[in-house]
């Protein structure tokens, strides 16, 4: 009936014959079968190995657990024969080092109280902020240190930056700019029919795309693009200690790793909004044309007498300053990776949110900035 | 010996071939209960494929590889994973779990493969990792703070999680000073003498094969010769010779007078 214990009682002892193979995969059964045992009334205890196919440590040590058990309830335990060498080797092992075991809680510290998190965390974020303008600073430095020279600024460099950032990009930033355009013109469409104003349907979709959406969109998409893959990379390159070979060899990381990104994406970015930008029109003049009738000659004539002098440049000045946000929010956590594949993934994500959220923020700076100038 | 000892692992014209490039072709070994197994090779000769190809991360495009007299080709995935249960690895990295601590190393074989109390866990992975001489403090640190040595042992307290028979280990020593080698030598020896186990190691190192095997196999031109210690560094195979008898064999023959 059981498989690895057979028990014989006989007035206050119990005998009990080990058998089978004792094995760490079969502890649980064999856990269930000691703990089924009925000891009451036991005085005295005997433990008979003979049988015994196999014991292996984990189960000697279940073993030990259990005589120990015994022994506290007042049972005298003893061996017929020879004490398995197995609970001799475990002995050996535990004596092998005096320290106690460690609370296996003491790996997941959980700090509730609201003030003292509170410290914890204004620490960490002005720490984290001065750490970010240290790395701001050696940027500026590599970056005048490289621009001396060609060679220093790494061309060959900057090209597959702005082919992999740019180039590559070009698909899902236009089919982004037309659906948006699209919607724009939609709704836009929707409201303004209700005046009979729909020829400034054409205003909206021109001003919206070319100062805002276009830039914007591009630059959120090649955030989570390129933004991602930059603190990746050189995450990774960490984690292999790449990066303090760089340091050891005397190449300095921020010339080779961090100047070459940001001045790849300061060109791709800006290349990409102006594609942004046609693709963005195009879809405004196909809805216009089969939504709301407006012939393309009609809808060439209105863009032109929408837009300002200032319009397309707004929009497209502004993709240099949020490529340079990108690139530097996605460098400057790739290169704080330490220590696991879990930091990896963690600093990546916090690249991209923060790169999404500081365009944002510059964006609207831009706004403010604007009106004051008045363009 | 008076009797045959039992086979537990046995690969058989295993054949491995990358486009052009044969590795293996028609490789045979056998490795016995409680053999400490070596396998020696050139860089290039295959070593890591035989193992990887041992463990199942490879697919040979010929040959059996049985353990415990089953053919792994021929196991669903359930008896697989009970094979898989009874014998334990490390890699060459340590290959740590980068995001857990080391008790939680040790402790995920465990969760896998057993049902037990958190508390049985903490205190089975403790006994493991006090038994490849790690200091109870290292077991909540996690594998980046860790020094390469700790690392081994560490990796070698995973693979011991579920008292496996069989053991593969690849390249224990590589990358450590000579006095955390032969420290992880002497535990691999005893080791082996208290938990009876039957290891394979691919390894360089000639200390450590002189130290533990018994019985060692040679990768040379696609082939295995395999044989004890004492008769293979007789092997008048130039290759083997040259590892046995080299420059490098001979000083540590000077040092150790053998």
């Amino acid at each position: 009936m059981s498989t690895y214990l057979a028990a014989r009682r006989s007035a206050d002892s119990l005998e009990l014959a080990l058998k089978g193979e004792w094995r760490a995969l079969r502890l649980h059964e064999i856990g269930a079968e000691l703990t089924a045992l009925d000891f009451t009334g036991v005085r005295t205890l005997t433990i008979a190995p003979q049988d015994l196919v196999l014991l292996d440590l984990s189960s000697a040590w279940r073993l030990r657990e259990f005589i120990t058990g015994a022994e506290k309830a007042g049972v005298t335990v003893s061996f017929r024969g020879a004490l398995p060498e197995q609970l001799q080797v475990l002995d050996d092992a535990l004596a092998r080092d005096p320290f106690q075991a460690p609370p296996g809680a003491q790996a997941h510290e959980f700090h509730l109280e609201p003030v003292t998190e509170l410290g914890r965390y204004t620490v960490r974020a002005v720490r984290d902020a001065r750490a970010g303008l240290a790395f701001l600073g050696r940027v500026i430095l590599a970056m005048l240190a490289a621009s001396g020279s060609l060679k220093r600024l790494r061309p060959a460099s900057i090209a597959r930056h702005v082919y992999d950032t740019g180039v590559n990009a070009i698909p899902i930033v236009a089919l982004i700019a037309f659906l948006i355009s699209v919607i724009v013109a939609f709704l836009s469409a929707q409201q303004l029919q209700k005046f009979g104003a729909e020829i400034f349907v054409v205003d909206l979709v021109t001003i919206g795309v070319l100062r805002e959406l276009g830039v914007l969109l591009t630059a959120v998409i090649v955030a989570g693009r390129s933004g991602s893959a930059f603190a990746a990379e050189i995450g990774t390159m960490c984690l292999n200690e790449e990066v303090d070979a760089l340091y050891a060899m005397g190449a300095d990381p921020f010339e080779l790793l961090v100047v070459p990104r940001i001045l790849g994406l300061a060109i791709a970015l800006p290349l990409l909004t102006v594609i942004a930008d046609a693709i963005g029109l195009a879809g405004g003049a196909i809805l216009c044309r089969f939504l709301l009738d407006i012939p393309l000659t009609q809808y060439l004539h209105r863009v032109s007498e929408s837009i300002s002098p200032w319009t397309f440049w707004v929009g497209v000045m502004k993709a240099p300053v949020f490529a340079m946000l990108i690139a530097l929010a996605g460098t400057y956590r790739g290169l704080q990776v330490t220590g696991s594949s879990r930091e990896l993934g963690r600093l990546t994500t916090v690249a991209v949110v923060q790169s999404i959220f500081i365009v944002i923020l510059a964006d609207a700076l831009f706004a403010v900035l604007f009106m004051e100038i008045n363009i | 010996m008076p009797e045959e000892p039992r086979v537990v692992l046995e690969v058989r014209g295993i054949v491995n071939r990358f486009g052009r490039q044969v590795v293996h072709d028609g490789l045979n070994m056998q490795v016995y209960a409680e053999d400490v197994f070596g396998i020696v090779g050139g860089s290039g000769a295959g070593k890591s494929v035989l193992l990887r190809t041992i463990l199942g991360l490879q697919h040979p495009q010929a040959g059996v590889v049985s353990i415990g007299g089953r053919n792994l080709a021929q196991l669903t995935d359930a008896e697989l994973r009970a094979v898989k249960a009874d014998y334990g690895v490390t890699f060459q990295g340590g290959a740590l779990y980068s995001s857990l601590t080391v008790l939680q190393n040790v402790q995920f074989p465990m969760i896998e493969h057993l049902q037990l109390p958190l508390q049985a866990l903490d205190e089975l992975a403790m006994l493991k990792i006090r038994l490849v001489g790690l200091a109870a403090d290292a077991a909540q640190k996690y594998p980046a703070q860790l020094s390469g040595g700790m690392v081994k042992r560490a990796a070698l307290a995973r693979a011991l999680a579920l008292d496996p028979q069989l053991l593969f280990l690849d390249e224990p020593t590589s990358g450590l000073d000579p006095i955390a080698a032969a420290g992880f030598d002497d535990l691999l020896h005893n080791l082996h003498r208290e938990l009876r186990l039957t290891v394979v190691m691919v390894t360089h190192d000639l200390d450590s094969i002189f130290r533990n095997c018994n019985r060692v196999g040679v990768l040379v031109d696609t082939r295995m010769e395999v044989d004890t210690l004492a008769r293979i560094v007789d092997h008048p195979n130039p290759w083997i010779q040259a590892y046995f008898h080299g420059e490098r064999a001979q000083a540590r023959e000077a040092k150790h007078g053998a």
